[in-house]
């Protein structure tokens, strides 16, 4: 697949590896953790400090498929858009507490993970990110169809949390802090599992997988199995990235499932840096920032966006994170 | 079902075919890049957007129709040849999912360029006047329009498989599609050919979207959707296959149009259900080749 790729996979078993990038990468989800604890303290919109949460785990989702994976999909806005809906529909509609509204979201994202790879998985290499594409569109007219339960093109609206209650404890969730650090604690919960999922025997396997499919399959891997599975487990990221936004803006607009949702994902990836650990969040925060300002002077903000998307496949795929890895490995 | 009779199913059905005739359009250029290329064109949507509005352009600056039906695909080929020479061509034997995440970064270009030059809002485009009303086909009165697309297509087919069959530049292109390193080493500059085939399909592209002008109006949006469909026709019709483009394209417009008949709510999500089946059933597509993406 994908040629000069980047990877931090290093070598766990060794454990001795020295310098920079080994060493973040040993402690990658404990680091990513600081930080985003640390973030909301520096970051002078809350608000643009929780999107970069949501859209980064939604990227970090999105690169387990193609960055580890190597499997590009164009339908990603699917996983998180079913995310968002199904944990906004529990809330608006069924009042599901938060949590079990998160939970739904979650299974959302992987249960529509499941029936896109079941169907795209089928086809190998090129046709994938057609299929996905294709059936990403399927999904956006079939939640805009049914206005009853979605709201159809004017959105879901009505999903309140007011308040967080964790053990009688009660959070203001409409204090932006609470609010970040309520958000941050499901994200960095994410990070750890993934940390944990790409440390795993799995994890090494679905980097078989994309070094070389042909020895993988001579291992007796089921590559076929392996592909669904890390589809899955990315639909389950980007589910729980769709029911934070959800919760975030209190409505889903039908724009979530659009498939410039899908691109949007791709974008971040290779901005901050594929098959990177930190890259997802780099891109995320970097892509928000700049739209943040460019919208300021320009209502033509998706020219920047297909300019930066050229000039990153051209000049820049390995993207900020992996540049700053490949120039520390010198 | 109170007056639906057989002549409004086959007027349906002809409507589908004129549907499905811009899908054959659009389904043939896509399959002749991945054919030569292997590149998916992700600003496939983009180039018959710009069709559209390069055939707008042309009419309100005092061309006819006509010569509009001329100059369009030209324009749009050229252009489509310019981003193969500069953007795509640097991205040979570097993995096949760059040109696909630039041609998709692309599209967003093409149609922010647009919405600069037009602005945001759509536009009507008249039918030309020799053709429009409408002609009695037997089973009732169909739109001459939609004839004329039919026709169109028909001529398009006929002019390629005379090209690709009967000269020797065709020949080139389907040995090329074979094996290119083969028909570099027996002396033919492969680059230009690949350069001729993106402009070809990028010209198909615009042709749609100029023929879709009358009957739909144009947006800068209208490219999206209709880039989902074309995938969907692709699928079905099987990678790279011409033949698996016009069967498809034309299958995939006549379910849209008796869905909208029988079902309309579901008229957006047959095709899909169409797709997953042929997934299911034929995942290479009805004439696709086995083994042609390993």
């Amino acid at each position: 697949m994908a040629v000069d790729q980047t990877t931090d996979g290093i070598d766990w078993a060794a454990g001795r590896a020295r310098g920079f990038a080994p060493w973040s990468l040993r402690h990658r989800a404990s680091l990513a953790a600081l930080f985003l604890l640390v973030f909301p303290l520096v970051a002078p919109f809350k608000a643009l400090a929780v999107m970069i949460l949501v859209y980064g785990l939604y990227a970090l989702g999105f690169n387990i498929l193609y960055g580890y994976l190597g499997l590009l999909s164009f339908g990603h806005s699917a996983l998180f858009g079913a995310g968002a809906y199904l944990c906004g529909i529990a809330i608006a509609r069924f009042g599901a507490p938060w949590w079990g509204a998160i939970a739904i979201g979650v299974l959302a994202g992987m249960a529509t993970a499941a029936a896109m790879g079941a169907l795209a998985i089928r086809t190998r290499g090129i046709y994938f990110a057609m299929v996905t594409f294709a059936l990403s569109q399927c999904v956006y007219f079939l939640f805009y169809e049914a206005v009853d339960w979605t709201g159809g093109e004017s959105g879901l609206r009505g999903i309140d949390v007011k308040t967080i209650d964790l053990g009688g404890v009660k959070f203001d969730f409409l204090d932006p802090l609470v609010h970040y650090y309520v958000i941050a604690a499901f994200v960095i919960a994410a990070l750890f599992v993934l940390s944990r999922i790409l440390a795993s025997p799995f994890g090494a396997v679905i980097e078989g997988v994309r070094e070389n499919e042909a020895r993988a399959r001579a291992s007796g891997y089921d590559v076929a199995r392996v592909r669904l599975a890390t589809f899955v487990v990315s639909g389950g990221f980007c589910g729980l990235a769709g029911a934070l936004l959800a919760l975030h803006l209190s409505i889903v607009p039908i724009e979530t499932l659009h498939y410039d949702t899908s691109g949007l994902a791709v974008m971040m990836c290779l901005l901050g840096g594929t098959g990177t650990f930190f890259g997802p969040f780099i891109g995320a925060a970097i892509f928000l920032l700049l739209e943040n300002l460019v919208s300021l002077w320009t209502v033509h903000w998706q020219l920047i966006v297909g300019v930066a998307f050229v000039a990153c496949v051209l000049f820049f795929p390995r993207g900020v994170w992996g540049m700053i890895v490949r120039l520390s490995e010198k | 079902m109170e007056g639906l009779s057989l002549d409004l199913v086959a007027l349906q059905l002809f409507t589908g075919l004129a549907l499905g005739a811009l899908y054959v359009l659009l389904a043939l250029g896509l399959s002749l890049i991945f054919g030569m290329l292997t590149v998916v064109n992700f600003a496939h949507g983009a180039f018959y957007m710009l069709g559209a509005y390069v055939g707008l352009w042309l009419m309100m600056h005092g061309a006819n129709f006509w010569i509009a039906l001329l100059a369009t695909p030209l324009a749009v080929g050229a252009f489509g040849m310019a981003v193969e020479r500069v953007l795509i061509r640097p991205l040979y034997g570097r993995g096949i999912d760059y040109p696909l995440m630039l041609t998709f970064g692309l599209g967003y270009i093409i149609v922010e360029l647009v919405r600069v030059a037009f602005g945001n809002t759509g536009y009507p485009v008249d039918t030309p006047d020799l053709l429009t009303g409408a002609v009695d086909i037997g089973v009732g009165w169909f739109p001459l329009y939609r004839l004329f697309v039919i026709a169109v297509t028909a001529l398009v087919l006929v002019g390629l498989w005379l090209f690709l069959e009967r000269t020797s530049f065709g020949l080139i292109i389907r040995a090329g599609a074979r094996d290119p390193q083969i028909v570099g080493i027996l002396g033919v500059d492969v680059a230009r050919v690949w350069l001729i085939v993106f402009g070809l399909g990028t010209a198909l592209a615009g042709l749609a979207g100029l023929l879709a002008a009358p009957l739909q109006g144009v947006i800068p949006e209208m490219g999206g959707p209709i880039l989902a469909e074309a995938f969907v026709v692709t699928v079905v019709g099987g990678m790279g296959s011409l033949l698996g483009a016009v069967v498809a394209g034309l299958l995939v417009g006549v379910v849209v149009s008796m869905t909208s008949l029988f079902a309309p709510e579901m008229s957006r999500v047959a095709i899909f259900a169409l797709m997953a089946i042929v997934l299911l059933i034929r995942p290479q597509g009805f004439f696709g080749r086995d083994g042609l993406m390993s």
